[in-house]
């Protein structure tokens, strides 16, 4: 009987590792994404010059860390409260458009500002990286033997 | 007429980032809703079924995300139009 309860126990996902996925999605996402940045970086270069190179990184970063304040602001409402996490939801939204508006609005104050580099970096990079992870986290909800850690263990298990 | 022309053109510059300004606002809106609707389901779930919750939350962050899209589309244009 006991044998039962624990083949069963092992079915159930780990919950300690998934109470905050956000923080694992978007520590993903900034690995990627800062594997990709510079050959994008290199490409605005090449294209837009310094003043690209310089407003592309400002755009990637500005990427990074709406998702970074996205994260942690779900991630502590999410501790609190699902009205919380409601709240940090819309309210999170406004203020990160907020900071993006006046973060933009600042630099474009700056000589080497150039708005199509800044833009196309927005939007590629915020949907790329977007679709990336979307792909592994599919994998791992349709197939939960796949998620990297359980195949970690599976791959230790064959070795000994 | 030449102040008129100068006119005009001030007025045009003044338009533009009326109208870039009201298109980034309109385009708020929609992702707003769509975030609304995101979470809102998303808690629903969690709370019918909190074992789940890692998972639901996971999928509630991609839609977040993907739903901001369209309003990074909308800052976009008025970057566009206020700066290019």
């Amino acid at each position: 009987m006991s044998d039962k309860v624990d083949e069963r126990s092992n079915d159930f996902p780990d919950l300690g590792q998934l109470a905050e996925p956000e923080k694992n999605i978007v520590s993903d996402m900034l690995l990627r994404g800062l594997k990709i940045s510079p050959a994008w970086l290199a490409l605005s270069l090449l294209f837009w010059g310094v003043d690209g190179l310089a407003s592309s990184a400002y755009g990637l970063g500005l990427i990074f860390a709406n998702f970074v304040f996205a994260a942690a602001f779900l991630t502590w409402a999410g501790r609190i409260s699902l009205g919380a996490l409601m709240f940090a939801a819309l309210g999170g939204f406004i203020l990160r458009l907020a900071f993006l508006t006046v973060a933009v609005i600042a630099f474009s104050k700056i000589g080497v500002f150039a708005p199509i580099p800044l833009a196309i970096t927005i939007i590629v990079s915020h949907l790329g990286l977007l679709v990336w992870e979307t792909r592994y986290v599919s994998i791992s909800l349709a197939y939960p033997g796949l998620r990297p850690s359980q195949m970690r263990q599976r791959n230790r298990k064959e070795i000994k | 007429m030449i102040d008129l022309l100068a006119q005009a053109d001030n007025a045009l510059d003044g338009l533009k980032a009326v109208g870039a300004g009201l298109g980034y606002g309109l385009a708020a809106i929609g992702p707003g809703v769509g975030i609304g609707l995101v979470v809102g389901n998303a808690i629903t779930a969690m709370a019918r079924q909190p074992e789940s919750a890692g998972m639901v939350r996971t999928t509630m962050f991609l839609g977040i995300a993907f739903t901001e899209a369209l309003a990074l589309i909308g800052f976009v244009v008025f970057i566009l139009l206020n700066f290019a």
